[in-house]
């Protein structure tokens, strides 16, 4: 055993006070000086917070980002969700793959370089993009990625790749990255000036009570996917019973095609922690706790010198704004570790908790039992900069913007076929044909709106507006041009379910690969009718048996392109007369018991 | 009238699900009057005669000949039907899918420990039918109709299957013949 895994484990525990519940901090911890967690670690770290050495394993186990076998020094993650794919990141695969000299999936055999797959690293709007331990490297092409791989065997320091750094923020002392915020159109909610303080104290100079009155009063709908009304959750959580309350901001952003969460937190963290601080004091809790997913992880620092600033103004600690409130509030960041189904609020608490994140039942909702058992808030990154700007410019003026059921602006992440991708603050309502114009995709045959779980839509349904009651999305718009296959679309996406589904209940875990199967079998001709009664059938099943929304919408893919795009499915199967599966291939199933008696077949020659 | 004809095929399957067919007790009278058996190992018919109503088949395809069998039926069969774990979802044989083709003929034929074959050498007689690389459910090769489940499935399963069948009735299965536990 290594002599310093002791030491180095012991000092890690204690900084977390030897708390089993900060094992996602710990196992983070001891990944990062230690290059994994392995068996003896995971000892060392049961022992040493008194648990079980499976509860640690389990959480290990469960992150794409957390490793029990040695990985190199450096790893690439290449992101690989569909718009990248759109804009060449096989090629680039390719590319990196033969300049490393290794597949995907390994290391090189002297430990400095691992290649690996990233699901979607909320860079679509910079495709293709993959991250180099933290460090976001953007608009891959195969010459940038031998270069970069030329660059790493000599210094083996990421961020050196970062030659020129992105516009704002980004190239803030404790960011310098390479991202691009691509904010295309600002509106008066998310992308306006803001005051640190001012939203805040004018909340702390209402009532608790009063404060949710107006986010009532606003209408606000949370803007993580499902649009609760944010008011109604805040009042819930005040209103159960418990010791502590808590705040949690979902910054997750798992959802591919969506990137708008990584703009705010680069560019508006003051908005978005002033918002927590409000629905602190509304809810009456003094902790809030930001879940930052790890592909962010390059924002962290500045993000905790944002919170450091807060709290020498006075923003945030004890007594926040001066005494006479009697309010203390204080924020934490916890982080993800590459698992989308965290982004699933009652997944995200457990993830808080340090377990696997696995999805709990519900009721009890996080609003009655939450973090800890406790009453929890769990909002979107965006939900909260909303609240804040309502306090600070009122429920009224918030609510004349957008549609009745839908008020405000929305922040939307195009992506894919269009001219101009990147973050849009629009009203709430806006015709699907106007954004389209304004990104420059007006040819476009088809859009997936609201993320892979979300829908995909044609021409037909252009003219409908984007809101809760018209086509819902949490952010995510991602444009197919007239050249694409809405079928390989809807393909690429169930593997992404397939992926990412936790795999507690079988409708999900099950389900989506056999729907992704189906889907294949048409797409290689080999379909039959009947597979389209299947596929809906099934799809519908995944939808209504599934224990969390990861498998309630998991199916909408094959679901909305069955129902939109029926043509292109029908175009591609055809009746099978003699009844044989056209999937099953009795040459192929014969070949390696061929090789292995050394003869043909007599029966199939 | 003539009787409509039933014929049964036992793939890669442990003769359970048939025998499970004869557990039908006496009833076994009344099925001969409303069917006459075709190919089967019950009658050890060994060729179709003609068209037939029903086939059922048990096990899934693990070689060459359960896919060759397997498609006669279905060229011979208006209703196929899958009896039993291994003919539904490939059953038992299928726990060697997780295994390389190699090992599975290694231990059969070169070092599983009872075996006794002095001359080293994996059989090549073109008696034996070539493993598919993977058990296949039947579903998987041709279309099936219809698949009870259970290993066995019970003979009164089976009985009011047929006999719903062959009466063109839907058939309504108690909650105890479709309960697994
Ligand atoms: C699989 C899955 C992933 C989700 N990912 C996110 C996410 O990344 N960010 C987010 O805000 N909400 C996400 N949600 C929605 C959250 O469960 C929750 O509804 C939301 O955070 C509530 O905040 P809001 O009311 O402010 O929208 C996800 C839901 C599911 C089922
Ligand atoms: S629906 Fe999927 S992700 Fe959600 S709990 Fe079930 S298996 Fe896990
Ligand atoms: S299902 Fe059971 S009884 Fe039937 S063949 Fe398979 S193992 Fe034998």
């Amino acid at each position: 055993m290594n002599p310093n895994l002791e030491t180095d484990i012991r000092q890690i525990c204690k900084e977390f006070g030897n708390d089993r519940g900060r094992m996602m901090d710990i196992v983070i911890a001891v990944q990062k000086k230690h290059g994994c967690v392995n068996d003896d670690a995971m000892d060392l770290i049961a022992k040493t917070v008194a648990t079980h050495r499976v509860e640690v394993e389990s959480t290990v186990s469960f992150y794409a980002f957390l490793s029990t076998r040695p990985r190199g020094t450096i790893v690439i993650r290449l992101c690989h969700d569909i718009i990248d794919k759109m804009h060449g990141s096989d090629a680039v695969a390719a590319a990196l793959a033969r300049e490393v000299g290794v597949p995907f999936g390994q290391t090189t055999s002297d430990g400095k370089i691992t290649l690996e797959y990233a699901p979607c690293l909320g860079l679509c709007d910079q495709a293709p993009a993959a991250l180099v331990n933290d460090v976001p490297v953007t608009n891959l092409s195969t010459d940038k990625a031998r270069w970069m791989v030329q660059e790493l065997r000599k210094h083996h320091d990421p961020n050196q790749l970062v030659t020129e750094f992105g516009d704002g923020n980004n190239a803030h002392e404790l960011i310098r990255s390479m991202v691009y915020n691509n904010i295309r159109k600002r509106g008066e909610v998310v992308f306006a000036e803001m005051k640190p303080g001012e939203a805040l104290q004018k909340a702390l100079s209402m009532s608790p009570a009063e404060v949710i009155r107006e986010i009532k009063a606003s209408r606000l709908r949370g803007r993580g996917g499902a649009g609760f009304p944010t008011g109604m959750k805040w009042e819930f959580t005040r209103g159960a019973p418990g010791d502590n309350r808590y705040v949690m901001c979902n910054a997750d952003e798992g959802e591919p095609g969506t990137f708008k969460d990584r703009v705010i937190l680069t560019e508006c963290p003051d908005l978005m922690f002033e918002g927590m601080t409000i629905a602190g004091y509304a809810i009456g809790g003094n902790t809030g706790i930001l879940y930052l997913r790890g592909e962010y992880a390059y924002l962290r620092s500045y993000l905790e010198h944002v919170l450091a600033d807060r709290r020498k103004k006075g923003l945030l600690g004890k007594s926040v704004c001066g005494a006479k409130h009697c309010f203390d509030f204080d924020i934490r960041i916890q982080m993800g570790a590459g698992a989308y189904v965290c982004g699933e609020e009652t997944a995200l608490i457990s993830s808080c908790e340090g377990t696997r994140g696995d999805p709990k039942n519900r009721p009890p909702y996080p609003a009655q039992k939450g973090y800890l058992d406790c009453p929890s808030v769990v909002n979107n990154v965006e939900t909260l900069c909303c609240a804040a700007r309502i306090m600070e410019k009122g429920a009224a003026w918030f609510a004349q913007m957008g549609t009745t059921d839908s008020p405000g602006t929305k922040l939307l992440s195009v992506s894919g076929d269009c001219k101009r991708p990147g973050v849009y603050e629009v009203p709430f309502g806006i015709p699907v044909r106007e954004v389209l114009a304004m990104v420059g995709a007006e040819d476009a045959m088809a859009i997936q709106i609201g993320g892979a779980s979300g829908q995909m839509v044609g021409p037909k349904d252009y003219d409908r507006p984007i809101s809760y009651e018209g086509l819902a999305t949490g952010g995510s718009l991602m444009v197919f041009g007239p050249k694409r296959n809405v079928l390989e679309a809807a393909h690429m996406f169930m593997d992404f379910f397939v992926e990412e589904s936790c795999g507690y209940c079988t409708p999900c875990r099950v389900g989506n690969v056999l729907l992704k199967d189906r889907l294949e079998k048409i797409l290689n001709g080999q379909g039959e009718p009947g597979d389209l009664d299947y596929l809906q059938e099934l799809g519908q099943t995944v939808k209504v048996l599934s224990r969390c929304g990861l498998g309630q919408t998991s199916s909408n893919p094959v679901l909305t392109t069955l129902k939109n795009f029926r043509n292109v499915y029908e175009g591609l199967v055809k009746v099978n007369q003699d009844k044989f599966q056209s999937s099953f291939d009795i040459k192929a199933a014969l070949t390696p018991a061929r090789k292995i008696i050394g003869r043909e077949s007599v029966i199939y020659t | 009238m003539a009787k409509p004809k039933v014929a049964t095929a036992s793939l890669a399957g442990c003769f359970g699900c048939h025998m499970t067919v004869l557990d039908i007790d006496d009833r076994i009278l009344k099925l001969i009057e409303l069917v006459d058996f075709d190919k089967s190992p019950i009658d050890d018919i060994k060729h179709f005669t003609g068209r037939c109503a029903v086939g059922l088949i048990e096990g899934g395809c693990c070689n060459e000949e359960n896919v060759h069998t397997l498609q006669d039926f279905r060229k011979h069969c208006d209703v196929l039907i899958s009896v039993g774990d291994c003919a539904t979802m490939g059953g038992i044989p299928a726990m060697r899918n997780g295994i390389p083709l190699e090992e599975c003929y290694a231990e059969a034929y070169l070092v599983g420990p009872s075996v006794h074959n002095p001359s080293g050498r994996i059989p090549n007689d073109p008696e034996l039918p070539l493993l598919l690389d993977k058990v296949y459910p039947c579903q998987e090769v041709v279309k099936m109709d219809y698949h009870i489940p259970g290993c066995p499935p019970s003979a009164d399963t089976i009985w009011e299957t047929l006999v719903a069948l062959l009466s063109n009735k839907t058939v309504d299965l108690p909650y105890e013949l479709i309960k697994y536990d």
